[in-house]
C-alpha cells in the first residue's frame, strides 16, 4: 500500500498536548510518522489547517436493524465521515434489541465494509426491560465497548447495583441516562418559567441529579465504572464533581445539543428543538460548558438520533424527541469555540482521546502505529446548516437554518480519504 | 368597511389602530388596544337585539371550520352559534369519526382542510402549541380554543367582557383571584395575561401542588390559603379541578380540597363584600365550589360567562374577517 503523506499542518492531539506546524505520513492503514516529515507517496497539502484525530462519537442511534427508515449503517457512516467522526457507538436501541452476542457479532462484520469503526454498546437488560441481566461478560468478549440502556435509565437501585457490581467484574463500562423516571416521565421540557407559560409538561433539573447521586453512591458502593450519560443541568454537574473529587471511577457525557442550544430555541414549539434529556436554561448551558473546559465532562457525543419527518412534524409534545448530530458535533463543537465558549483543546480531547481512553481503543490520538483516522479541519470556515443538505436518512435537527463557523475539510480512514468537502 | 355595523363599531373602533391580526392565538398576540377594540366591537354583540338579528352578511361566504379534539359543550357551540348568526356556513368536524382517528397528523388534517378553502378555523387541542402548528401550515386564520395547558385567549376575553359588564369603570384596579388548579389551566395563563394587560391586579390561589413553580414571574401574586389569598378581592374566579390531566396525586382527596380551596360562603366573606364570583365552567360541585354561591345571582357571574361567549366569540369571528382582506396570503 503506498504512503500517503500531509503536509503543512497544524497537528493537535490532545492526548499529548501537541499543537505544532508539522506533517504526517500514513501507511498502512496506521501513522507512520508524525512531524518533521520528508514527504513521500500521495501529499496533500494542508494549508495551514488543524490535522486532528478522527472524531469519536459515543452515542449514536442508527436504524439497523429493524427501523432502516430511521438510517442504515450506510448512511450514518456517510454522515458521520461528512462531520469528521471515523468512529462511532451503536446505542442498543434497535429492534431487535442488542442484547446478545450474535447481535454484537452480526453489527461488528457488518461494519467491516464501511469507512468507520463500528462499536456496540451492549445493552444492560435484556429488551431494555430494565430487570433481567443481559451476558455482559459474553458480549464484551464478542467485542462489545460499553454497556447501556439507551434512553431508560435504570429504575431499580438493586438492579443497578447488581449490574454495576458484575460488570466491575469485568472492567466492563456501565452507562446510565442520569433521569428520574418518577420525576421525568410524561415530561417534555425543561422546569422553568418558559415552559409553565407554554403549558408544557415539564421535569425539574433535580430529576438528573436524583439519579446521578444514587449511581454515584452505587459506585462507590460497589467498585463499578460509570458514565453518567447525558448531563444536562448545572445540578447534575455538580454530583459529578463531587464524584471526581472523591476520584471515584465515574464519567460523563454531555450532548452537542446541550452545549449550543438552550430551552428558548423551543420558541414557538419547535419540535426539533424537542430532546431528550430537554433543552435547559442559558446559565445550564453556560455550567456545561464550563465544565468540558475544565475537564469536569470527560465526554462530548452527538446523541444522534434520527427521526423520519412522520415522527416529528407533530405537535411539540406529541413529536419525538431527539436530532440527527453526526455530521453537526465538529462543527457545531467548532462553532462554540469560535464564540470564545469553548476551548478548542477540551472540545477535541472530549470527542477524542477521552472516549478512546474510556473505551480502551487504539484510535482518538495522533500517534506512530495509531490507525490513521484523521480529520482536516477548517475552524474559520463559515457555512449556514441546511437539513436537506444532511447525509443522514433523516434529517430532524434543530440546527436547521443556523450559521457555522468550523467544519471538517477531509476525512481519513484508515489513512484513505474517504470524504473531501 | 361597507358594513352597516362597523360603521358604527368596529370602524370607529379601529379608525386609528386598524385591527390587522391574522390569527387569535395566545393573549399576547395582541396590543392593549386591539383588546379594547375587541371588547367594544364584543359589547355591541352583547345586545341581545342586535345578537339575535345580526348583519349576517358580516360571515356571508366565509366558511368557518370548528376543530374541536377535546371535547367541548361551551366554547364549541358557542363558535357554531357566533358564525352562523353572522352568516358564515359552519362545519363542525367530528373527530372522533374523521380520519385522524386512523392515523392522519394533525399536519395532514389541516392541509386537507386548507384544500378546502375555510376563512376561519376553531382549533381546540390537547397538546399545547398545536393551533400555532396549524397556523403556519394552512391560509386561513386560526382561532385557538384552547390548547393543552397553554393558552385559551376567547376564554380570557369573554371573561373581561363579562367583568366590563359588571364593573362598567372598567378592570383598572380591580382585584382579580383566580383560584385553585392553576398548573393544569390555559385559562388561568390567559386570563394572567388578560387581566394585567387591561390594568387589573392579579393574585393566584391554590395549592403549592396546583401552582407552578415559576408562576410568580407571570405577573401574579401567589397565595396558598384562601383567607389571605382573597383579602379585598373584587373578583373571585375558580377554576376547575382537571382531574383528567392529572398524572398521580396533586391533592388528597376532594373533601380536603374542598374543605381549604372550595368557595363557600364563609371563604368568599374573606373577600371584598359584594365580589363577584365567576368559573370558566364545568363546575365540579361542591369541590371546587358550593352550589350556593354557584347558583346564587346575587354574586355568581358564571351564566353570564356563558352569555358573554357568543357575543365575544360574534366579535373575533368580525374582527379577524374583516382583517382578512388586509392580509396577504389570507384564503382568498
Amino acid at each position: 500500500m503506498s504512503a500517503l503523506s500531509i503536509i503543512n499542518a497544524r497537528l493537535i492531539d490532545p492526548a499529548s498536548g501537541r499543537d505544532e506546524e508539522g506533517g504526517l505520513i500514513c501507511e498502512d492503514g496506521k501513522i507512520a510518522e508524525i512531524g518533521d516529515i520528508v514527504p513521500r507517496g500521495d501529499i496533500v497539502d494542508a494549508g495551514g489547517l488543524i490535522l486532528a484525530p478522527g472524531l469519536i462519537d459515543m452515542r449514536v442511534r442508527t436504524g439497523e436493524p429493524g427501523l432502516e427508515n430511521r438510517e442504515t449503517l450506510l448512511t450514518a457512516s456517510k454522515a458521520a465521515v461528512a462531520g469528521g467522526v471515523t468512529s462511532i457507538v451503536l446505542m442498543p436501541e434497535t429492534d431487535p434489541v442488542i442484547d446478545d452476542i450474535s447481535l454484537v457479532d452480526y453489527l461488528i462484520r457488518k461494519g467491516t465494509d464501511l469507512p468507520i469503526d463500528i462499536h456496540i454498546a451492549g445493552a444492560l437488560t435484556k429488551k431494555l426491560d430494565g430487570k433481567s441481566l443481559t451476558e455482559i461478560g459474553l458480549m464484551r468478549e464478542a467485542g462489545a465497548v460499553l454497556f447501556s440502556n439507551g434512553s431508560k435509565p435504570i429504575r431499580d437501585a438493586q438492579t443497578m447495583r447488581r449490574l454495576m457490581s458484575y460488570a466491575a467484574n469485568f472492567n466492563a463500562l456501565i452507562a446510565n441516562r442520569a433521569v428520574e423516571p418518577s420525576l421525568s416521565e410524561g415530561t417534555v421540557a425543561h422546569e422553568s418559567n418558559l415552559s409553565s407559560r407554554l403549558g408544557l409538561n415539564a421535569a425539574p433539573a433535580i430529576s438528573e441529579r436524583i439519579m446521578a447521586e444514587r449511581d454515584i453512591a452505587l459506585a462507590e458502593l460497589t467498585g463499578g465504572r460509570l458514565l453518567i450519560d447525558l448531563i444536562s443541568s448545572k445540578d447534575a454537574l455538580e454530583a459529578v464533581k463531587t464524584a471526581k473529587a472523591k476520584d471515584l471511577d465515574v464519567y460523563s457525557s454531555v450532548s452537542i445539543n446541550h452545549l449550543c442550544l438552550n430551552e428558548v430555541d423551543i420558541g414557538d414549539y419547535r419540535s426539533f428543538a424537542k430532546l431528550d434529556p430537554p433543552l435547559r436554561e442559558e446559565s445550564d448551558r453556560l455550567a456545561l460548558l464550563e465544565g468540558v473546559n475544565r475537564g469536569e465532562i470527560d465526554i462530548i457525543v452527538s446523541d444522534h438520533d434520527p427521526r423520519p419527518a412522520g415522527e416529528k412534524r407533530l405537535p411539540y409534545s406529541e413529536a419525538a424527541p431527539g436530532a440527527v448530530g453526526l455530521e453537526l458535533l465538529l462543527a457545531a463543537g467548532l462553532s462554540q469555540v469560535a464564540d470564545g465558549y469553548l476551548d478548542l483543546s477540551a472540545f477535541l480531547a472530549a470527542v477524542t482521546c477521552h472516549p478512546a481512553e474510556l473505551l480502551g481503543l487504539e484510535t482518538g490520538r495522533l500517534k506512530q502505529d495509531s490507525p490513521a483516522n484523521l480529520v482536516l479541519i477548517d475552524p474559520n470556515k463559515p457555512w449556514v446548516c441546511e437539513s436537506s443538505q444532511l447525509k443522514s436518512r433523516s434529517k430532524n435537527t434543530p440546527f436547521d437554518g443556523r450559521r457555522l463557523t468550523g467544519r471538517a475539510i477531509k476525512t481519513f480512514y484508515q489513512g484513505r480519504e474517504v470524504f473531501s468537502l | 368597511m361597507s358594513l352597516a355595523a362597523d360603521d358604527t363599531i368596529l370602524g370607529q373602533a379601529t379608525r386609528d389602530y386598524p385591527f390587522t391580526k391574522r390569527h387569535c392565538l395566545s393573549v399576547s398576540d395582541f396590543h392593549r388596544v386591539d383588546i379594547e377594540n375587541l371588547l367594544r366591537l364584543g359589547e355591541h354583540y352583547l345586545d341581545l337585539d342586535v345578537q339575535k338579528s345580526p348583519d349576517r352578511s358580516v360571515l356571508s361566504g366565509k366558511t368557518l371550520i370548528n376543530l374541536f379534539f377535546e371535547n367541548s359543550t361551551r366554547t364549541e357551540k358557542s363558535f357554531e352559534l357566533a358564525g352562523k348568526r353572522l352568516g358564515a356556513d359552519v362545519i363542525s368536524m367530528q373527530v372522533a369519526s374523521s380520519s385522524i382517528k386512523k392515523g392522519e397528523t394533525l399536519l395532514d388534517t389541516a392541509a386537507t382542510l386548507n384544500a378546502m378553502n375555510p376563512d376561519l378555523l376553531v382549533i381546540r387541542h390537547s397538546a399545547s402549541g398545536a393551533p400555532s402548528l396549524l397556523a403556519q401550515k394552512v391560509g386561513c386564520s386560526v382561532i385557538n380554543a384552547g390548547d393543552g395547558m397553554h393558552a385559551h385567549p376567547t376564554q380570557a376575553l369573554l371573561d373581561a367582557l363579562t367583568l366590563r359588564q359588571a364593573f362598567p369603570e372598567g378592570l383598572d384596579g380591580l382585584r382579580i383571584a383566580i383560584c385553585g388548579d392553576i398548573l393544569h389551566s390555559r385559562v388561568a395563563r390567559s386570563d394572567v395575561a388578560l387581566f394585567n394587560m387591561l390594568g387589573a391586579e392579579v393574585r393566584l390561589v391554590g395549592p403549592p401542588t396546583l401552582v407552578p413553580l415559576d408562576a410568580d414571574m407571570w405577573g401574579a401574586e401567589i397565595f396558598h390559603d384562601m383567607e389571605t389569598g382573597l383579602q379585598g378581592c373584587d373578583v373571585v374566579m375558580m377554576l376547575r379541578l382537571q382531574l383528567e390531566r392529572m398524572s398521580g396525586a396533586f391533592v388528597p382527596s376532594k373533601r380536603e380540597y374542598f374543605h381549604y380551596y372550595g368557595l363557600d360562603r364563609k371563604k368568599l366573606d374573606f373577600a371584598k363584600p359584594n365580589a363577584f364570583v365567576m368559573h370558566p365552567g364545568p363546575m365540579n360541585r361542591g369541590v371546587e365550589i358550593s352550589s350556593e354561591i354557584a347558583d346564587d345571582p346575587e354574586v355568581s357571574l358564571i351564566t353570564r360567562q356563558v352569555e358573554s361567549g357568543v357575543a365575544m366569540r360574534m366579535a373575533i369571528l368580525h374582527a379577524l374577517a374583516e382583517a382578512q382582506p388586509v392580509n396577504n396570503g389570507a384564503a382568498s
